[in-house]
């Protein structure tokens, strides 16, 4: 019944879908197995894309070629950047998505891809054969035949759901859990562990009095994610504000006794930054209030997602403590908040490429590797499926550097530090947050999509003139040069120090106060020069101009500690040969087989003394 | 994240062992070793030299341009060199206290003090030794930064690290603010005071800055208290040192370099030690206070802690002894003049002498009065408070430390000023605090920070 596959994707999710994409659009021939059609590209928790470093994620998605951002941009309800105020690295894109338009888009867009099929069942077992990979098993025993299978299991192996003292097996709630999967692994010498995670209620729209909430609108002028064609919004829908208070408080704390969380039977971690409501109370009892983000699922559905009221206490205590808040008086509840408890495998049994090391063409990405959220599984995915494909045409992995991209941050995290808790990204994890900004993912990395082959000649073109035109008006600007007489009325004007003497325009542009449309003010010809640039091009070179001492501070930084990086070692170098090695320093080493140098010096336990004396090593 | 030995440094250590040698060698290698050593150097251009030439001149402060010592400088060009990089080794008098100052000046011009066998691993990873070599070169940077890591806690007295972790903490905290205003927006939390941390930035400045400021003190105390002994040559200069050390042997360690202008002994005096330095060899007039016009000598003078006048009493008229001692004043330096030979004066004269201001009369040979003068030097250079504050940097690691954090945090400040957005803040916080985390040798890492901002703040929707 079914061919060879190159890449079997397990899992319909972000990262399986990015996955499936992926390698399909390189080339492979892929089959993506599901347990269920109908949800391929669901949105399991809140119905948003992008926020602060996570924008930043779909961007990069976006400039290699995966289809993350082209999805949201064509599911969206609401777009804002997020901390305008706070300098061009910290922009973030975030939407608001139709929950079931975004599923659609995927599924249209999977269709779309020649080389993809589809297969609906439960994989309960991978076929190995002398330590490498040969296919999947199903539900049904079916054996499907493959060079490389990539897991993207999400929240559903052996997923458990708690709510108040219920407990049952499934992935997401009305779905079933995935099982047979882990047991097989661990006999295959696989380390599994527990996480948790959880979901608010969803709300009936039309019950709810937004007069009692504080509206937050979209962006006047809305960007969107994807720097191919998609469109960006003509009108929006609007999410509101609303706040818990003491009353609310005190009701949920009468459930804490059936609470799965405080009562033990919830074993897994649970992320720090992302606690339930009760959690919440419970270690912040001098907080009279939490916010509530109210969220609208689509255009035209009229369910809402309570974002901020994440919650496993029982549905009964839920429902009368949520009556509590302002404007949510007469609340109807569709479904409870529920906890979720699941199966991950420590992401430090896998390579840069996120192929297992103990399994030859195994890869693993999302959930499964402890990380939360869309944006991190998506990025995964789509690295699992470049290099899934790489492999099966003899090629060098696709890596990216921490002074890259995010995506390069999350991988090298995530296989270097594993995570004791569900792993989100942030830009704080990024050393070198000012050169990883959303603005320039496409001048980052479309040229490296492109040579993977997952973006057009055409797209390429489009970013090499962009950057052509940038080095041009920078170019310009340094000998465009204007005099006091011409422009320091208009200087002053703008709230600027005037300028003594002639000088060229970029010294104006490098002061924080002074933006490159505040100069088409000064003079005429400088105004109808510039004209002739897109907003995006302007802006572009003005970050460039106005942060450059900073921009290239960290690229020094970036280019120091990427000459480590670019120092490889080999994966079955043996450590014990080297006797002046700090004895943790060696067990790391042995245990984690880095890559290069740079991989290396990130291993918690090995010291820059060892990093010092592999240098020599390596110098042989 | 902090790596042993960035290939693309310049680094600079001294070659030769401490200790008491007739010449030391400072060594520089790396792609700007001649540059950043031209910068100290006055002499011939050595960027314009060629390989394996020795060249005579001075090293300077070019901050001053005042002259440390007179030196030779040996150029190497890569690859003959034994790191097969560009080298430069500076040959100086045999002076702790002269090496600790090239290697402050050269580390200003933009050296970096060198890792334990750095430039050993230099030489190997540009293919000058074979493994065994290699392995032995991997040992001494195992030992050694065992060892130096137990040094530098043992160096570091209580009070220095306690306060510099104390602020740091507070600095961590701040950092921490930071990144929680920029991951976490759209939370409803208090975010960080631009007014508290200027305050926090003051306070460490001015607990950094006396500790970079004591480093000075802290290499004289390490490395002697340098005494300027003048006074012509028949004062009985050598019978005083005699004295002093209250031991029969010639205590003079001549240290004869090949261009020969200064001599030093070393005395320890009440648990202190001093570096007498004889400026007779300056080639100024034999009289170094009659050559006080001279700049060199004067340069001598104002850079001692002390400076001891010896004249012979039974031979000099008290006129000219009054004329020098007004000259001394108005040079700063704290001095004694001393009145030798009292044993063969009458008592005439030793009463007229005793009038002068600052003066001390006694007998290098028969020893009357040298108690007292070992005391009136103690005393002089007011070491007994200085032995009490505790707070002193000797190490040149942590005193470059101190600097880049200083630097850093100075660079904090100027964002703050400037109002750069928080991200570019946080950068330069980041900086200040990995410059602090080598100090007290604990590293920050992002999961401090992000630990930091989960048990003070409620986050997450």
């Amino acid at each position: 019944m079914f061919t060879e596959y190159n890449v079997i994707v397990v899992g319909g999710g972000h990262a399986g879908c990015e996955a499936a994409a992926a390698a399909a659009n390189m080339g492979s021939k892929v089959l993506l197995v599901t347990m269920n059609m109908a949800t391929i590209g669901q949105m399991s928790c809140n119905p948003a894309m992008g926020g602060v470093a996570k924008g930043q994620i779909v961007r990069e998605i976006d400039a290699l070629g995966g289809l993350s951002g082209i999805v949201s941009d064509k599911s969206m309800i609401q777009f804002r950047m997020l901390n305008r105020s706070k300098g061009p690295a910290m922009w973030s894109p975030r939407t608001q998505n139709d929950r079931m338009r975004f599923a659609a888009e995927w599924r249209l867009a999977l269709e779309q891809i020649p080389n993809l099929d589809m297969w609906q069942e439960m994989v309960s077992e991978i076929l190995v054969a002398d330590n490498k990979v040969c296919g999947v098993k199903t539900g049904m025993g079916l054996e499907i035949r493959s060079k490389t299978v990539i897991l993207t299991n999400g929240t559903f192996l052996n997923g458990i759901i708690h709510i108040g003292e219920k407990q049952f097996g499934g992935g997401r709630t009305g779905e079933k859990a995935a099982t047979g999967l882990t047991e097989q692994l661990v006999l295959l010498g696989f380390e599994a562990g527990r996480m948790k995670t959880g979901t608010p209620p969803r709300i009936d729209g039309r019950s709810l009095n937004y007069e009692l909430m504080e509206e937050q609108k979209g962006d006047e002028i809305p960007g969107k994610f994807s720097f191919t064609d998609t469109t960006p919004l003509k009108h929006q829908k609007s999410c509101y504000i609303t706040y818990t208070n003491p009353v609310v408080h005190e009701i949920l704390e009468t459930g804490f006794e059936k609470s799965p969380m405080f009562t033990g039977r919830i074993k897994g971690t649970g992320p720090r930054y992302c606690p339930s409501i009760e959690d919440k109370i419970n270690r912040f009892a001098e907080r009279t209030r939490h916010q509530i983000f109210v969220e609208p699922e689509g255009w035209e559905t009229i369910e809402i997602y309570m974002n901020g009221f994440s919650t496993s206490l029982p549905e009964n205590v839920q429902f009368k403590a949520l009556r509590n808040i302002p404007g949510f008086e007469k609340a109807k509840m569709f479904r409870p908040g529920y906890a979720i408890e699941y199966d991950y495998f420590p992401p430090t049994q896998l390579m840069q490429s996120l192929e297992t090391r103990l399994i030859d063409g195994l890869y693993f990405a999302g959930q499964i590797n402890g990380t939360t959220g869309y944006e991190e599984a998506a990025g995964q995915g789509l690295m699992a499926g470049i290099n899934a494909h790489l492999k099966i045409t003899g090629n060098e992995p696709f890596v990216l550097k921490r002074s890259e991209a995010y995506i390069g941050v999350l991988i090298d995290d995530l296989i270097n530090k594993g995570t004791e808790e569900p792993y989100r990204m942030f830009t704080s994890r990024a050393e070198f947050r000012i050169l990883l900004r959303q603005d320039n993912a496409d001048l980052r990395l479309t040229e490296k999509g492109h040579s993977l082959g997952l973006i057009s000649d055409k797209r390429l073109d489009t970013v090499l003139d962009k950057k052509n035109e940038i080095s041009k008006l920078k170019a310009d600007l340094q000998l465009i040069k204007v005099a006091p007489e011409e422009v320091n009325e208009t200087l002053i004007g703008f709230k600027t120090a005037a300028i003594r003497e002639k000088a060229p325009v970029i010294n104006l542009l490098k002061r924080p106060e002074f933006s490159i449309h505040h100069l088409k003010h000064l003079d005429s010809s400088l105004s109808e020069y510039l004209n002739a640039y897109s907003n995006e091009i302007l802006d572009q070179v003005e970050i460039q101009i106005k942060y450059d001492v900073y921009i290239k501070k960290e690229q020094h930084l970036a280019s120091k500690i990427n000459a480590l990086e670019n120092q490889r070692m080999n994966p079955d170098f043996d450590y014990d040969s080297i006797k002046a090695l700090s004895a943790e320093g060696r067990e790391k080493l042995k245990r984690f087989k880095p890559a290069t140098l740079g991989q290396a010096s990130r291993i918690s336990g090995v010291s820059p003394a060892d990093i010092s004396i592999l240098m020599i090593y390596l110098g042989k | 994240m902090q790596f042993i030995g960035d290939p693309e440094d310049t680094i600079v250590a001294p070659a030769t062992a401490p200790g008491v040698s007739a010449i030391a060698i400072v060594r520089l290698s790396g792609k700007n070793a001649i540059e950043i050593a031209n910068r100290i150097f006055r002499g011939k251009n050595l960027e314009d030299q060629a390989t394996h030439t020795i060249h005579f001149g001075t090293v300077v402060d070019p901050k001053d341009n005042q002259i440390i010592d007179e030196v030779l400088v040996s150029l190497f060009r890569s690859p003959n060199s034994f790191t097969k990089e560009d080298s430069i080794e500076i040959s100086t008098h045999g002076s702790q206290y002269i090496v600790q100052k090239i290697m402050k000046v050269l580390i200003g011009a933009g050296a970096r003090m060198a890792q334990p066998g750095e430039f050993t691993k230099r030489a190997f990873l540009n293919g000058r030794m074979d493994l065994a070599q290699a392995e032995a070169v991997a040992d001494l940077i195992y030992s050694d930064s065992e060892a130096s890591h137990h040094a530098a806690i043992s160096q570091m007295r209580g009070g220095f690290s306690k306060e510099i972790e104390k602020l740091r903490e507070e600095l961590i905290h701040f950092a921490s603010m930071i990144e929680l205003e920029l991951d976490f927006s759209e939370e409803d939390v208090e975010f960080a005071n631009r007014g508290e941390l200027t305050k926090l930035i003051q306070n460490l400045l001015a607990v950094m800055n006396p500790l970079i400021r004591s480093f000075d003190l802290g290499n004289v105390i390490k490395n002697g208290v340098p005494t300027v002994i003048a006074g012509k040559p028949n004062a009985g200069k050598s019978t005083l040192l005699n004295a002093l050390l209250n031991e029969e042997r010639a205590i003079v360690s001549e240290i004869p370099g090949t261009t020969r202008d200064v001599i030093e002994d070393e005395i320890n005096i009440g648990g202190v030690q001093f570096r007498f330095i004889d400026t007779a060899g300056l080639r100024e007039p034999t009289d170094t206070i009659e050559a006080m016009g001279v700049e060199r000598a004067k340069k001598k003078i104002e850079e001692a802690f002390l400076l001891l006048y010896l004249f012979d009493l039974t031979l000099e008229p008290i006129e000219s002894i009054k004329e020098k001692i007004t000259q001394l004043n108005d040079v700063g330096t704290p001095f004694i003049a001393i009145g030798n030979k009292k044993d063969k004066a009458d008592n005439q004269l030793i009463e007229q002498f005793k009038l002068l201001p600052n003066t001390l009369l006694l007998s290098a040979t028969t020893k009357e009065g040298i108690d007292v003068l070992k005391d009136t030097i103690l005393h002089k250079v007011h070491l007994d408070e200085v032995k009490k504050g505790d707070v002193l940097v000797t190490n040149i690691r942590h005193y470059e430390n101190l600097l880049r954090a200083k630097t850093a945090l100075m660079d904090v400040q100027n964002s703050l000023d400037t109002g750069l957005t928080n991200d570019f803040l946080a950068m330069e916080l980041k900086h200040a605090l990995s410059a602090l985390s080598e100090i007290t040798g604990e590293e920050i890492t992002t999961e401090d920070l992000l630990e930091n901002i989960f048990s003070k703040f409620c986050i997450g929707k």
